[in-house]
């Protein structure tokens, strides 16, 4: 789960953090009024959406009068903002975060992150941070690093060593441990997959400050932090995404018209795959997991039913030990049944129960081509999508 | 033989109460694994599928002496019973479980150092030699004995590997399901080791996917290893959507590369077989082994 900025910094400041004064506004007339109470002569408004590189689109603007904070916020909210990281439709802004601009020296880079090869958390740190350095962190290049041996925690003299590391000394070295000790607690604590300050400031007042941080969450640890759960922003996610999901179904919208519907995350990305290798757009990425019952399998296939975008639907059915495909199958008929408009469908199963699926299907009346090979159902699926449609009540 | 587990293997479930575990332990017991016990806390002294059952898995090592354990315990506990499993000294530890919490797999990493169990998952679809032994949640249909091993990070794509090479009258060694978390137990290089050292492994699948190093690091041995078994792989991913293997993804790319291309490009050099779809695992390997002789 992504949290914005402003809920980031919120947080990490009860860590002992340094982060400026600053507070969201969701109108021009807030941001100036914040502005005010925070005081000083330079703010900076900040878009709030879950994507980076909000700056090179255009999403943090500085201002140095009150006026100009409105304005800039007023400039913003509202806003759809296309960043290398939304996709082509963008992110609306609904909130800026206005906080107090600080004269910056050097920008440093920090995250806390688990090293999947080691399988330990890793403070990663480059001295040189700020808007360019994701191109080093692809090529693993020029940073440090900190895991401890062993245990969730390192101590004081590790997190010294760190910062006499990225050049840091006397006073500034002392802050930026405490700093990495709080960071470190924070990861710990909020069952967090990502904290990276990007950039930690040295300011001209040879201090700290954290100016941006985009801090991740583990969603398979919520259930044991529900005040984290709490601040998701349920209506970034997209309405049918967000629908698949009550429904055990993981879901991505794509742009194309072939609905999918996949047991399994792999075989789903390899379907993909194939469709895309052949000259045809998928619609949607749609994985069902094993532990869904037909009831929510019918759910999953309405999405697709519903969805305009969608000429045909593909099913991809691989049963195993627990999800098998009669299961699908009854699921897939449930929904056909009672569905305001039928679409052409074609049904590949394979492994436990594939008779039963294909006759379940055949007893329920759904129209489906029944095909063996996952290479003939995907070019079935790619021809009936090039075919004008023959649309009616199911 | 085959790798890691056979008919010799003796297996306990933890959790070996609850439904689906129940099912697994079912199916094991009928497809002739020796399942030996099972473990859920407060219900030791009592019988399941008329097996003991005991409150913790140090009293059913001492009792049953297992060299395997099922785990079958639900999210939040499953990191504490694997590390009980680990503390047991059950030579091999199977997690079946989805959504473990990371960090929890940090302790269980930890919990592993130094130690003499091995395991497989969390998120994975077990372990399975045909006909022979079965840890896990994959169909009994259509495995069949014989002289592929395969390694997945994703369940039902190794279902399709199997059909395939079971079509192609080459059967499995064993198929092992190293699973879908970034945090895991063992992985494709300790496969690798173990395949190319066995016997009766005569080719070996990989099938990876986007996210993390894992590939990377098969290649890496491989190029190092110089085997003389084919090694056929398919990567899953190519086509996923961009702004997805961005943001959280992001954090997957800072220190493993994620990407499929750079995947599929670092196992191409080192000799691997790499199909372009999933459906050609079988043809590729067939093509493969006919070739070597």
């Amino acid at each position: 789960m992504n949290l914005h900025e402003h809920q980031a910094k919120t947080l990490l400041r009860d860590y002992g953090l340094p982060i400026p004064q600053g507070g969201v506004a969701a109108t021009p007339e807030e941001g100036a009024a914040l502005a005010q109470v925070l005081g000083g002569e330079r703010w900076a408004v900040k878009a709030q959406i879950h994507a980076g590189q909000r700056k090179q689109a255009g999403g943090i603007r500085f201002a140095e009068s009150r006026e100009a904070v409105s304005a800039a916020a007023g400039d913003l909210l509202g806003r759809t903002l296309v960043t290398g990281q939304t996709g082509r439709a963008g992110l609306l802004v609904k909130e800026v975060y206005v906080e107090r601009a600080v004269e910056v020296e050097q920008e440093i880079y920090v995250a806390a992150l688990v090293d999947r090869r080691a399988g330990r958390v890793t403070l990663v740190a480059s001295p040189s941070g700020g808007e360019d350095v994701e191109a080093s962190l692809a090529r693993e290049e020029g940073l440090l690093r900190l895991a401890p041996e062993a245990g969730l925690t390192p101590s004081p003299a590790h997190f010294e060593a760190l910062a006499g590391d990225l050049g840091l000394s006397g006073e500034l070295a002392a802050q930026a441990a405490k700093l990495f000790d709080g960071l470190w607690r924070a990861f710990i604590e909020t069952d967090a997959s990502l904290i990276e300050l990007n950039p930690l400031a040295v300011t001209r007042n040879g201090e700290l400050a954290v100016l941006d941080v985009k801090m991740v969450l583990d969603d398979n640890a919520l259930f044991r932090h529900p005040k984290l759960e709490a601040l998701r922003d349920e209506e970034e996610a997209d309405p049918q995404e967000r629908e698949a999901n009550r429904f055990e179904m993981n879901y991505v919208k794509l742009d194309g018209d072939i609905g999918l519907m996949v047991s399994g995350a792999g075989l789903c990305l390899a379907t993909i795959d194939l469709i895309k290798k052949r000259g045809g757009e998928p619609a949607n990425f749609m994985d069902i997991r094993p532990v869904a019952s037909s009831a929510q399998i019918a759910e999953g296939m309405r999405i697709l039913l519903r969805s305009p975008q969608v000429k045909v639907i593909l099913v991809v059915a691989m049963g195993g030990g627990i999800l098998r495909c009669d299961a699908i199958a009854e699921g897939v008929g449930e929904a056909f049944r009672s569905a305001e408009r039928s679409l052409p469908i074609v049904f590949r199963g394979a492994g436990t129960a594939k008779e039963v699926g294909e006759m379940t299907l055949r007893n329920q009346g759904v129209p489906a081509a029944i095909v063996d090979d996952l290479g003939e159902a995907v070019d079935e699926a790619l021809r009936l999508a090039q075919t004008p449609a023959k649309t009616g009540a199911a | 033989m085959a790798i890691l587990v056979d008919r010799d293997t003796r297996v306990i479930f933890q959790g070996l109460t609850g439904a689906t575990a129940t099912r697994m332990a079912e199916r094991a017991i009928a497809s002739g694994t020796q399942v030996v016990g099972g473990v859920t806390p407060g219900k030791g002294g009592g019988r399941h599928l008329n097996l003991p059952v005991f409150d913790s898995v140090a009293e059913a090592a001492a009792e049953t002496r297992p060299n395997a354990s099922a785990v079958f315990v639900p999210p939040a506990a499953a990191a504490s019973a694997m590390i009980e499993a680990i503390e047991a000294e059950v030579p091999l530890v199977v997690c079946v479980t989805e959504r473990v919490p990371v960090l929890d797999m940090v302790r269980v990493r930890d919990a592993l150092r130094g130690g003499k169990t091995r395991l497989i998952g969390p998120n994975s679809y077990g372990i399975i030699t045909p006909e022979a032994c079965r840890i896990g949640v994959m169909p009994d249909r259509p495995h069949t004995p014989g002289c592929i091993g395969i390694a997945s990070r994703s369940a039902t794509l190794a279902y399709e590997v199997v059909a395939q090479t079971t079509r192609f009258r080459l059967g499995q060694s064993t198929s092992v399901g190293i699973g879908g978390d970034p945090v895991h137990g063992l992985g494709f290089v300790d496969c690798l080791e173990l395949f190319l050292d066995d016997s009766k492994t005569r080719g070996v699948v990989l099938i990876g996917e986007i996210g993390g190093p894992e590939e990377q690091d098969a290649a890496a041995f491989l190029s190092q290893r110089k085997p003389d078994k084919p090694v056929v792989a398919y990567v899953a991913g190519l086509h996923a959507p961009p702004e997805r293997r961005m943001g959280h993804a992001g954090t997957v790319d800072l220190l493993g590369q994620g990407d499929a291309r750079d995947k599929i490009r670092a196992l191409e050099q080192a000799g691997v077989i790499l199909v372009e779809s999933a459906n050609l695992i079988g043809h590729a390997m067939r093509q493969a082994l006919e070739g070597q002789s």
